[in-house]
């Protein structure tokens, strides 16, 4: 197994300002958006966000919930061991809101496509857009695109993009890791 | 990767039926309660249904009449997005001489994935499993186990509580017809609590301290010991003779009312498994008060309910 650095922490930095001044160019004063966090990795791009923008840019209503898209994939009896859900955690409606989904990677769009049924539970937004920090393009199964990248990577399938948080590993860093044939 | 889970709890049953709680283990227990935790969330929303389940159909047969447990069986099935067949056999061809192999070997026939089986003889379940190729939800099997509903039993003591682990918790009233008491025993051992059984001699079975459980004839000594109280309901329907002179000498030795729990220097859990003999094992002041939390385990059933389907059928291949 072998690993390179695609971001180190000054560089996922400039890129997180980046992209909370495109989400302050289309969402005003956040009053009808509400960001949302895909369990469990885009929980914490989403919290970090949600605190650059209170914080460094004095945004003072932005709603943030977390989704936990589990009960909503496709792949239920596909994998070896059942599916682990997580905490969902929306305490409000999202009728009529603008929302936007924050995820750390998007990779086949399956997430995302599960993500777009489990929030209808919370009300029919007036529109959904997808914010992730790192986009693997030519890895889609499905038609679905980021409205908000913040770095495009080609990466190839037997390649895992990993995102680390200073608040879970202690440093802000993006990594590609390449698994050896062994390793499957 | 996961994140979020502290403890390194198995993601996966060990069991492949839910035939009893004597076959499961503790973490088999703490898996179906942290995935009930998330059910809870799931039927607290404005839309209550998720779509995991639409690839399963679960038969719910009941050879024994069940009002409550087949709703809230049913209920969960349908918020897993299930598709559900129910069959009762006062309109079965049970009576008719069919064999209980037969029954459901023609319902599997209908390419059906899980059975969730009440029956009035003890054992039904394990025997069901080792004749027929889907998995099975025990929903009472005479007087031997009610697992579901020991295990929302324990859900509603660690949600009103904290923890399971530690308290003492008294069964009072008819242990001898009952399977919510057998199942309650099991499944509140495993996770740490001290139990003991409560009611006149005639209704504790007989060497039931084998199972290492206290035995006590006297309410008020059995309610002062513990912190929840589950009471259950005296089965007429399963009484060939005469158990006690009358319900009356019952309920004014084993009927927990206001005042006995007043005159307690502590405040207990009062609970109960339904249906209720207002009057009988406990008044309808005690019933309906703030110790009382019948309408929470009611609700947690569900939420137990799709956590047990939900995990065993993430078995079936």
């Amino acid at each position: 197994m072998s690993q390179k650095v695609l971001l180190n922490a000054k560089e996922v930095n400039i890129i997180l300002h980046r992209l909370a001044c495109q989400l302050i160019e289309n969402h005003n004063d956040f009053s009808n958006t509400v960001l949302i966090g895909i369990q469990p990795r885009g929980k914490f791009l989403a919290e970090r966000l949600c605190k650059m923008l209170r914080e460094d840019y004095k945004i003072k209503n932005v709603q943030l919930g977390q989704l936990d898209i589990t009960f909503f994939r496709d792949d239920f009896r596909r994998s070896d061991k059942p599916l682990e859900a997580n905490t969902t955690d929306i305490d409000f409606v999202v009728e009529n809101k603008k929302v936007v989904f924050i995820d750390d990677v998007l990779y086949t769009g399956r997430s995302i496509r599960a993500a777009l049924t489990a929030i209808q539970s919370f009300g029919r937004p007036n529109e959904i857009e997808l914010l992730t920090l790192i986009d693997r393009r030519f890895s889609r199964h499905l038609p679905i695109q980021p409205d908000y990248r913040g770095r495009q990577v080609d990466a190839i399938n037997n390649e895992k993009v990993k995102v680390n948080w200073v608040e879970n590993e202690g440093e802000d860093s993006v990594y590609l890791i390449e698994k050896s044939l062994s390793d499957f | 990767m996961k994140m979020g889970k502290i403890n390194n709890i198995m993601s996966e049953l060990s069991v492949n039926h839910l035939l009893g709680i004597k076959y499961l283990t503790k973490q088999d227990i703490q898996l179906i309660f942290e995935t009930a935790d998330h059910f809870k969330e799931v039927i607290n929303r404005p839309i209550k249904k998720v779509p995991s389940l639409r690839d399963i159909t679960i038969a719910n047969l009941f050879f024994e009449n069940s009002t409550r447990t087949k709703l809230s069986f049913e209920l969960a099935e349908k918020r897993l997005s299930a598709d559900v067949i129910n069959f009762s056999a006062s309109q079965s061809s049970v009576k008719k001489g069919e064999t209980l192999i037969d029954t459901v070997n023609n319902i599997l026939s209908m390419k059906v994935d899980m059975v969730v089986m009440r029956h009035p003889n003890p054992g039904a379940g394990i025997f069901l499993s080792k004749h027929i190729n889907a998995s099975i939800i025990n929903a009472g099997d005479g007087a031997h186990e009610h697992p579901t509903q020991a295990l929302l039993d324990s859900y509603s003591i660690r949600e009103k509580l904290g923890t399971v682990k530690g308290k003492n918790v008294v069964i009072v009233g008819d242990v001898l017809h009952s399977r919510v008491a057998l199942s309650n025993i099991f499944a509140l051992q495993l996770q740490g609590a001290k139990v003991m059984v409560c009611g006149p001699k005639t209704l504790i079975p007989k060497y039931i301290d084998k199972l290492g459980i206290k035995v006590e004839t006297n309410l008020r000594k059995a309610l002062e010991w513990c912190d929840v109280a589950n009471m259950l309901r005296v089965q007429n329907e399963r009484m060939d003779i005469s158990y006690f002179p009358s319900t009356r000498e019952y309920a004014q030795q084993f009927g927990v009312t206001k005042e006995l729990l007043n005159s307690l220097d502590k405040e207990i859990t009062i609970m109960h498994p339904g249906p209720i003999n207002r009057g009988v094992e406990i008044t309808s002041d005690v019933a309906d008060s703030d110790q009382a939390i019948i309408l929470d385990q009611v609700e947690n059933g569900v939420a137990i309910r799709m956590a047990v389907i939900y995990l065993l059928a993430s078995k079936i291949k």
